[in-house]
């Protein structure tokens, strides 16, 4: 009996395991073996060891890119998970007119992130045609239209905005859903024990979403760092690489200029950067929790 | 009544604050159909108005009469609708057979989903650029078909690993008790239960196809086999600056199916990603 219930899920299982194993498996090991090759589109690959990231290391454009992206990641999932919060909050307060709310921030959500740029570009309208510009130039707060994402200071907090917006519902989405799951009498338990508005918040809710904000908190953090439809929307990386983030980067190099051994190169590093960071901070997430 | 006012206050300003969030996140959207119903005179204008002073379709119609856009969204349906069913196909059973039958090749399967999620793109399609060359499949739809089922295979499969956990295993016992077979198990206790998680899952691997943007760029080049996104993608230096109008109404076009889709269903997909996502 047993022995056949192995044998029934590995029957179950193999046609899942085969087209990845193909398709995803053996593509994305030889993905990280071409990052130690010589390869361009239309030659044969050649061994070149760590030549690839020994070139990297004097590539100003490398370094550029991978510090803008992380101007980018921390700024965006921050921002993400501060706002979204505070959504979700507001979202399971006793209100009216949720039901509308909970729709509409479906919205970003619901659009493909070519659209999602497109849409910007025409509220950030360089010049007073566009609703950004025009409110800010009335409101007096400023006195010549900023085309915002063309100015070099502008264009990076710029672009980081509308990364923040078209990730918030799905983020307060989940913590609205990890508000839904603490329970009721924990707060009623520490209202009795007299605690207010600010302290139930810090011993009661902050605890009992902790494990969904670390999810989160991770996931967000390596969808952000290896975006890419939105930002080449926006900007194209533009202007003079101020917004090149490091899929930006990898794509022009592999798909423009053909040096696929090298963009696979800089794909690498960047899946090393993700991981080390994100082990250093569940490590820190675990030992708190131990510590507790 | 001091306490009273402090609440009311308190009230307010958490209405205040669900109003900025609610035009934050919804101004966007309003203001593509307010350009895309505008005629190019407000649209250019320097003092703009939110709402159009004469409102036209004419950009609908310029929008519509270009062959590319409906190409373009007969292509993202179509490669969208098939690869969200082969990933159905490939994921349902393995979710089941994982979470019924606990070996492991379980362990193996949920340590790739989880480490899938770290690899950029840049890093999958540089090999699958070669193996798809070689078969000569780049520049198909079966191509992009192939790259999107194994690209949200692991999440769905994810979502669906959480429903099934949902479905007590005592209901499975029980009518198997009752003299039912195995077949007849699955079929008339498990899937019912299942469908509005393979619905929410399948919807996630849809928007996801439909969404996409990195692959079809690199993999899609002749313009009639293009999806919407790469359509759309080449508006987005100086040439869409000009033709404002028509670009508002396609990105509206090309909103409105999934928007529709979103507010009908946004209940099972809600719940599938939490099962999916959160729990465990």
């Amino acid at each position: 009996m047993k022995q056949r219930s192995v044998l029934g899920q590995l029957g179950l299982v193999l046609p899942f395991l085969v087209p990845v194993f193909l398709l995803s498996v053996i593509p994305l090991v030889s993905g990280i073996y071409l990052g130690f090759t010589d390869y361009q589109f239309g030659w044969d690959p050649k061994f070149n060891g760590l030549d690839n990231y020994i070139y990297m290391l004097g590539d100003s454009y490398f370094w550029s890119s991978f510090r803008i992206g992380f101007i980018w990641t921390f700024g965006v999932t921050a921002g993400q998970i501060l706002f979204g919060l505070g959504l979700a909050l507001l979202l399971n307060a006793k209100l009216r007119f949720q039901w509308l709310a909970r729709v509409l921030i479906l919205v970003p959500w619901a659009m493909p992130p070519i659209i999602r740029g497109l849409m910007w570009n025409m509220v950030l309208l360089p010049d007073t045609s566009g609703p950004l510009n025009y409110l800010l130039t009335q409101l007096g707060i400023i006195s010549q239209p900023i085309n915002w994402l063309n100015n070099f200071s502008w264009a990076l907090p710029t672009i980081i905005l509308v990364g923040i917006w078209g990730g918030l519902p799905q983020s307060s989405v989940v913590l609205l859903a990890g508000l839904q799951s603490i329970p009721k009498e924990l707060y009623e338990a520490a209202g009795l024990d007299g605690a207010g508005v600010w302290a139930q918040f810090r011993h009661v809710t902050l605890p009992g979403l902790r494990q969904v904000i670390v999810a989160i908190v991770s996931l967000r953090f390596m969808w952000n760092f290896n975006a890419f439809g939105l930002v080449y929307a926006l900007t194209q990386g533009g202007p003079g690489g101020r917004t090149r983030l490091p899929m930006l980067f990898a794509y022009e190099e592999g798909f423009r200029y053909g040096n696929a051994g090298y963009a696979a190169a800089l794909g690498n590093v960047m899946v090393l950067v993700v991981s080390a960071l994100l082990i250093i901070y569940l490590r820190r997430q675990f030992a708190e929790e131990g510590g507790m | 009544m001091k306490r009273k006012v402090k609440l009311w206050t308190a009230k307010t300003a958490m209405y205040a604050a669900l109003l900025a969030y609610v035009v934050f996140l919804a101004f966007p959207l309003v203001w593509l159909l307010s350009t895309a119903l505008k005629p190019n005179s407000e649209i250019y204008s320097r003092w703009p108005t939110l709402i159009p002073k004469h409102p036209t379709w004419s950009h609908f119609a310029t929008a519509f009469g270009e062959q590319n856009l409906l190409l373009g969204i007969a292509n993202s349906l179509k490669i969208g609708v098939l690869s969200s069913v082969i990933v159905l196909l490939l994921a349902v059973p393995c979710a089941y057979a994982l979470v019924r039958y606990r070996t492991f090749v379980n362990k193996a399967v949920m340590g790739w989903v989880l480490v899938s999620q770290l690899f950029p793109s840049i890093l999958i399609i540089i090999p699958l650029f070669l193996v798809l060359r070689n078969l000569a499949l780049t520049n198909t739809h079966t191509g992009i078909t192939l790259v999107y089922t194994v690209w949200s295979l692991p999440f769905v499969l994810w979502m669906m690993r959480g429903y099934i956990n949902g479905i007590p295993i005592e209901l499975e016992e029980a009518a198997f008790v009752d003299g039912a077979g195995r077949w007849q198990v699955l079929s008339k206790v498990v899937f019912p239960l299942l469908l509005p998680g393979i619905v929410a899952s399948g919807l996630f691997a849809f928007v996801s196809a439909w969404n996409e943007f990195f692959f079809a760029l690199v993999l899609l080049k002749t313009p009639s086999l293009t999806t919407l996104p790469v359509y759309l993608s080449r508006f987005t230096g100086s040439e869409g600056m000009t033709r404002l109008g028509p670009l508002a109404a396609s990105c509206l076009v090309a909103t409105l199916p999934t928007l529709v889709v979103f507010a009908f269903l946004q209940k099972g997909l809600i719940s599938g990603l939490m099962s999916g996502a959160v729990k465990q």
